[in-house]
């Protein structure tokens, strides 16, 4: 304890120390820094640690408890391998960046307070847009500004909560709240924006495949996770989220299996797994929040190993997109075998990670008697299989021959995808390690005879359809377009609102505009030089206009014509004094009725 | 994308293992025993049968109902 420092405090020194590096003391620099990370988490004892008192409040940077720990390890040991595989990047602002990124999740998961969670919260949001940015094209940068104008909402979302729930409670502490009033629904849907849940998702299928090789690597293991973390400690047991979840799992596989953009396919996927970590959310019983954590292990390697094995694709070929790449299995058989790997742990193969993973959720689901989730994670299940598990290496590695005949790639990026690939075998094969950091006691056992029939079952017969709709020649072929999601509503909607202020507003605007600098001081002026005079002129187009008489429009059209000279007579004193009286009565009956009901 | 007509000697191996593997999960099925949470798990074979129509109706329902919505072309958003 005595030599241990807060968990985001030495990615984010490193981030600064890492402008000034290059060649060997920059790759020093960033393999070393998880390790120490490590052995720090490794050092710093269950409790609050790093008070520091801010006005009223305590920030507390190190809330230190089974569930923290088990996020950060896999943080810090993610950060290794994404930063052994982006070894030879050769732009210090990106390393500066996935070190500010990976510091700040840290940052969240060990906040102890809201406050200490929404800095590092917003401090994630512009590292990751920058690794979106970093690819330097037009796409992404578009993309990384839509990332950002989301990740801004969400972020004001969850400040209003906040503050909200400041103001009501008092306490800053980042614990459990529960739906209940709109502090918490704010603070709920700022987490929510983050875990991508439908409608709100499109920021993860439009700006990951935009961002850098390397970068995405990163965006896949720590965003999504930071908001299941802290859904699990607001929200555990919100039955919304079941439904939330269960609708996640569901609808991205029907993209995916239409997907041509073989990092958006892994996208959709990736909302896909988050769905089945919301559902142990939602559940919130230990064994389903053992699952959710779990999974959220297991699917931060896995979906990194994809992400990576299709990086090193896009790095070696330049192309991405299914119609472009297939056949490299000839001259990249080992990133096809770890690519396989991954594949087979994000389908939940016997012996590999989800296997034993997932199977804590719908274990959970099915205790809970929930026959309808159930149906649908199964559902979701053998759809995951058939766009993650077959479509990414089957389109890229075998179907057709591109012609393409690119190297393996550096030997940096395959000793990470090395070891991830050993990591997911090494979950599937020995669950007990990762079941052993779970936040409470497991006793599961996934390796029973019928769940492994009925796993390989649900996966073979997956398969089956697979290859019976490909030789039969009904499955989808693979097309050079686009489909539209949910964001279309926001590109689009944005080019309406665009409209309807330059257009409509803006005239509306312009017409008050010149009434009030030009038509109102014009009147004023010629209202001042006669005031009498104008009201009477003001009177005669009333009557005028009632009785419609020769003799008054006569009468009217001299007047202006005279204007500001006037045809009144000057009134008698006796008219005077009577006017006078008449508004010293208004006033008095105005005062008494005032003072009457004021009294009472 | 598919191989008309000529499958290579290794595809068709591969594709006879797999045939193989698929027929003998049915028939393991049988000697397995259960462990139901709900009553449909103790259908012979449901997970086969679930996992196989699921995925047909997936492919189905994506190529021929969410494409012909959601296609456009790759330019669609350039303006």
């Amino acid at each position: 304890m005595s030599f241990s420092v807060p968990p985001a405090a030495l990615f984010i020194a490193g981030a600064f120390l890492v402008v000034f590096l290059r060649g060997m003391p920059r790759s020093f620099l960033l393999l070393v820094l998880p390790v120490l990370s490590l052995l720090n988490l490794l050092s710093i004892s269950d409790g609050i640690h790093w008070i520091i008192h801010f006005m009223d409040y305590k920030l507390i940077f190190g809330r230190v408890d089974r569930l923290s720990l088990a996020f950060g390890y896999i943080f810090t040991m993610i950060s290794f391998i994404a930063n052994l595989y982006a070894l030879r990047v050769d732009n210090n602002p990106e390393h500066t960046a996935a070190l500010l990124y990976t510091g700040s999740s840290l940052g969240v998961v060990f906040a102890g307070d809201f406050l200490t969670l929404l800095i590092f919260w917003e401090i994630m949001s512009i590292g990751a847009a920058y690794f979106i940015w970093a690819r330097r094209t037009t796409a992404s940068y578009a993309a990384g500004m839509r990332y950002l104008l989301v990740h801004i909402f969400g972020g004001f979302c969850l400040l209003c909560g906040i503050l909200m729930h400041v103001h009501n409670t008092g306490s800053i502490e980042f614990g459990y709240l529960g739906l209940g009033g709109l502090a918490s629904l704010l603070i709920f849907i700022g987490f929510g924006i983050n875990c991508a849940w439908p409608g709100l998702h499109t920021w993860l299928t439009d700006a990951y495949p935009e961002a850098t090789i390397t970068g995405t690597v990163f965006l896949s293991a720590f965003t999504t996770k930071c908001a299941v973390y802290a859904l699990a400690r607001s929200f555990p047991g919100t039955e919304i989220l079941i439904w939330i979840g269960a609708i996640m799992t569901l609808f991205p596989i029907f993209f995916a299996v239409i997907e041509n953009d073989l990092r958006r396919v892994l996208s959709y996927s990736l909302i896909n797994q988050v769905g089945f970590m919301v559902v142990g959310i939602g559940i919130g019983t230990h064994l389903a929040l053992n699952g959710a954590t779990a999974h959220a292990i297991a699917d931060i390697i896995f979906k990194a190993l994809l992400f990576m094995a299709m990086g090193a694709v896009l790095h070696q070929t330049g192309k991405i997109n299914a119609t472009e790449v297939g056949g490299l299995h000839r001259t990249m058989p080992i990133t096809c075998t770890f690519c396989m790997v991954g594949a087979a742990s994000i389908s939940a193969f016997p012996l590999f990670s989800a296997f034993a993973t997932k199977s804590l959720i719908i274990e959970a689901v099915a205790a809970g008697h929930m026959p309808i989730i159930w149906f649908i994670l199964i559902f979701a299940s053998a759809g995951v299989f058939h766009h993650a598990g077959i479509k990414i290496p089957f389109f890229t590695f075998f179907a057709r021959d591109s012609g393409l005949r690119p190297k393996e790639p550096p030997l940096n990026m395959m000793a990470a995808m090395g070891i991830a690939a050993f990591l997911c075998v090494f979950i599937g094969v020995c669950p007990g390690f990762l079941y052993s950091i779970l936040p409470y006691p497991v006793d599961y056992q996934p390796y029973t005879p019928c769940h492994i029939v009925a796993q390989l079952q649900l996966l073979f017969f997956s398969a089956l359809a697979f290859t019976l709709l490909i030789l039969a020649g009904i499955y989808p072929p693979e097309m050079r377009a686009i489909n539209l999601d949910a964001d279309w509503f926001l590109r689009k909607g944005a080019n309406v609102l665009v409209w309807f202020i330059t257009k409509p507003v803006s005239a509306v605007v312009a017409k008050i505009n010149d009434a009030v600098t030009d038509a109102l001081p014009k009147f004023l002026l010629w209202f001042g030089k006669n005031p009498p005079a104008a009201l009477k002129i003001g009177a005669d187009i009333i009557v005028y206009n009632f009785t419609d008489r020769a003799e008054d429009r006569q009468r009217l059209e001299k007047e202006k014509i005279i204007y500001p000279r006037d045809l009144l007579y000057p009134w008698s004193i006796g008219a005077a004094v009577s006017s006078v009286l008449i508004f010293l009565l208004i006033y008095l009956l105005v005062y008494f009725l005032y003072y009457k009901t004021g009294a009472a | 994308m598919k191989k008309k007509g000529s499958l290579s000697t290794a595809l068709k191996v591969f594709l006879s293992i797999f045939f193989s593997v698929v027929v003998l999960l049915i028939i393991i099925d049988f000697f397995i025993p259960k462990d139901p949470h709900f009553r449909w798990e103790e259908y012979p074979s449901f997970y086969a049968v679930y996992g196989f129509v699921a995925c047909v109706v997936l492919v189905l329902f994506a190529k021929y109902v969410l494409r012909p919505i959601v296609k456009r072309k790759e330019d669609y958003y350039e303006f």
